[in-house]
């Protein structure tokens, strides 16, 4: 019994060597990396406070060495929809504190979730995450006026990261994303409270030994649900008749109130 | 209870909304005023953005003084003609009021004018009125009976040409000041999402001589359609009117106000203008502190589709 097993390892063994050979021969299969996501919607009710979103992905022909010694690393991103922003600066005049400097931004993503493995300044040196625009802190914030000096234009940038941060729009989950085996993976990123409705854009990024190696893609769109955003989206698309209804609601309600409380 | 806004977009508390509601209906009840002018900055104190917290202040306005027009419309003290003057002026400083409003919103300078309109014009209407009441319970208190309104005696504004006759106020006036004093509290009311009532009910009594009796019934039924026109525009143009919001609002306020007439009822006149004047300066300093005092955040981010 035991020769016989010890047999049908020895040929299974051969058999594999064989195969890898012409492999081994030219270059070792580069890893691969992908993401999916178990919906590709997410709707927020009414009562939404902010929530954790998973996002699984999986290594293909992942170096079990190198996934051993844990030189894989992985950053997931979470990238809200784009949009225009201003931001301005309060100054004192005469002892009040009044909106003086501003700078327009294009293209500000509204929210921008990070999950990695390690910190960041772990995984890879600054100059790759500068080439990948990858992070919050390497996100090109493109002025709507390049004619401001540079030095008010990093002011203003930097002001922006601060704020959405401070607001919880771009975070930063260190150890968010975990090995559940050699080549399966589960990433958890940040929803904001007042995550922004539209498309979102998942991106995973694989790193080998602080080396970029693949980058893979979904699409994920948020949004709104319920009684609430009916109103909302009423009062964009019919704006006038949402304001008829306000006004005979508060009509009707100073009349309602009368007959029901009336003390006169 | 935790509720979501839909137009202003956050989680709020629906028992704090309800309360405040409450509390500004009561003392609106009590002093005959339509509240906005309380609503407004305490929304602005409970994180709402200021240009939804003003739309939504003139649309719980229309409640209070729906319902308050009403009672007057039953004992007659409305003067209709007065009122609908008064109206004129009204759509006209209203239009005028939104479009330095959304002006204001492109310039990032929004937030800035609504505080300082308020401190200034609380501030001077608190300031007149605390002194005027202070006096009067002076007098009281001396012997002499109070003296509101000196009849027979004219000012400048009675000399004005275009006269119109008032029955209901048994007045002969000139239309001017009475467009003018309209289109003023229409500005006020779109930019500040008050009725004007505060500004209204003396104006109307020191300046035109209106007979109190139908001053404050004739001062609701103009608020009702300037701050009804208001929030019909802030809608329509700045999409700024948190129904849900108002809906609250207007729920605690009504039985509020109801409330509070009851209890202005047992207390004297120059007592409750007092209470008011006091109320008024208050919200009237904590504006003002919040102009002055270091932000703890010397930068904000705003949408540009917002403006």
């Amino acid at each position: 019994m035991a020769g016989a097993r010890g047999f049908v390892a020895a040929v299974w063994l051969t058999l594999s060597v064989v195969a890898a050979l012409p492999a081994l021969a030219q270059t070792p299969p580069t890893e691969n990396i992908q993401i999916g996501l178990s919906t590709d919607n997410v709707s927020i009710t009414a009562g939404f406070s902010g929530a954790d979103l998973t996002i699984f992905g999986s290594l293909e022909n992942a170096d079990p060495l190198v996934a051993r010694q844990g030189r894989y690393d992985v950053i997931v991103v979470l990238e809200g929809p784009a949009r225009p922003v201003v931001v301005r600066r309060k100054d004192r005049v005469l002892g009040i504190w009044i909106n003086l400097e501003s700078e327009t931004f294009e293209n500000v993503p509204v929210s921008y979730s990070v999950a990695t493995t390690r910190p960041l300044q772990d995984v890879t040196d600054p100059n790759s995450y500068k080439q990948l625009s990858l992070g919050a802190s390497n996100l090109y914030m493109q002025p709507a006026d390049a004619g401001d000096s540079p030095a008010t234009i990093q002011e203003f940038t930097a002001a922006l990261r601060e704020r959405k941060t401070a607001t919880g729009l771009y975070s930063e989950n260190v150890g968010g994303v975990q090995f559940l085996s050699q080549n399966l993976f589960r990433a958890t990123v940040r929803l904001a409270p007042n995550v922004p409705v539209g498309t979102h854009k998942a991106r995973a990024f694989l790193f080998k030994s602080g080396l970029f190696v693949k980058e893979s893609s979904a699409q994920l769109e948020i949004r709104k649900s319920g009684f609430e955003q009916s109103i909302f989206r009423v009062a964009h698309d019919y704006s006038f008749l949402y304001g008829v209804f306000a006004v005979s609601l508060a009509m009707l309600t100073g009349w309602l109130g009368r007959l029901v409380f009336r003390k006169d | 209870m935790g509720i979501y806004l839909p137009i202003a977009e956050i989680s709020v508390n629906v028992f704090v909304l309800l309360a405040m509601g409450a509390a500004v209906g009561f003392l609106s009840g009590m002093f005959g005023v339509g509240g906005g002018f309380l609503i407004t900055p305490l929304l602005i104190f409970y994180n709402i953005p200021p240009a939804i917290a003003v739309a939504t202040g003139a649309n719980q306005v229309i409640a209070s003084s729906f319902s308050g027009a009403l009672s007057h419309v039953k004992r007659g003290t409305l003067d209709f003609k007065l009122g609908g003057v008064l109206l004129a002026g009204g759509i006209v400083g209203s239009t005028a009021g939104i479009f330095v409003f959304g002006f204001l919103r492109r310039l990032g300078q929004l937030d800035l004018f609504i505080s300082l309109l308020y401190v200034v014009l609380l501030g001077t209407v608190g300031g007149l009125m605390l002194v005027e009441s202070v006096n009067a319970l002076r007098a009281t208190r001396g012997g002499a009976a109070p003296l509101l309104k000196k009849p027979g005696q004219h000012n400048w504004i009675h000399r004005l040409p275009l006269k119109m006759r008032f029955r209901a106020s048994k007045l002969f006036v000139s239309v001017i000041p009475v467009l003018g004093l309209g289109a003023g509290i229409g500005f006020l009311s779109s930019i500040m999402g008050v009725g004007g009532g505060f500004i209204m009910v003396p104006a109307l009594i020191y300046l035109l001589k209106v007979p109190t009796n139908v001053v404050i019934g004739t001062s609701l039924f103009q608020i009702i359609f300037t701050s009804a026109y208001t929030t019909l525009v802030h809608a329509t143009t700045n999409q700024t009117v948190d129904v849900m919001l108002a809906f609250l609002l207007m729920a605690g306020g009504v039985a509020g106000a109801q409330y509070g007439a009851k209890a202005g009822q047992r207390l004297r006149g120059e007592q409750l203008r007092a209470l008011l004047a006091l109320l008024v300066l208050a919200v009237a300093i904590r504006l003002a502190i919040d102009l002055f005092v270091t932000p703890p955040n010397r930068y904000s981010l705003t949408g540009v589709d917002l403006g």
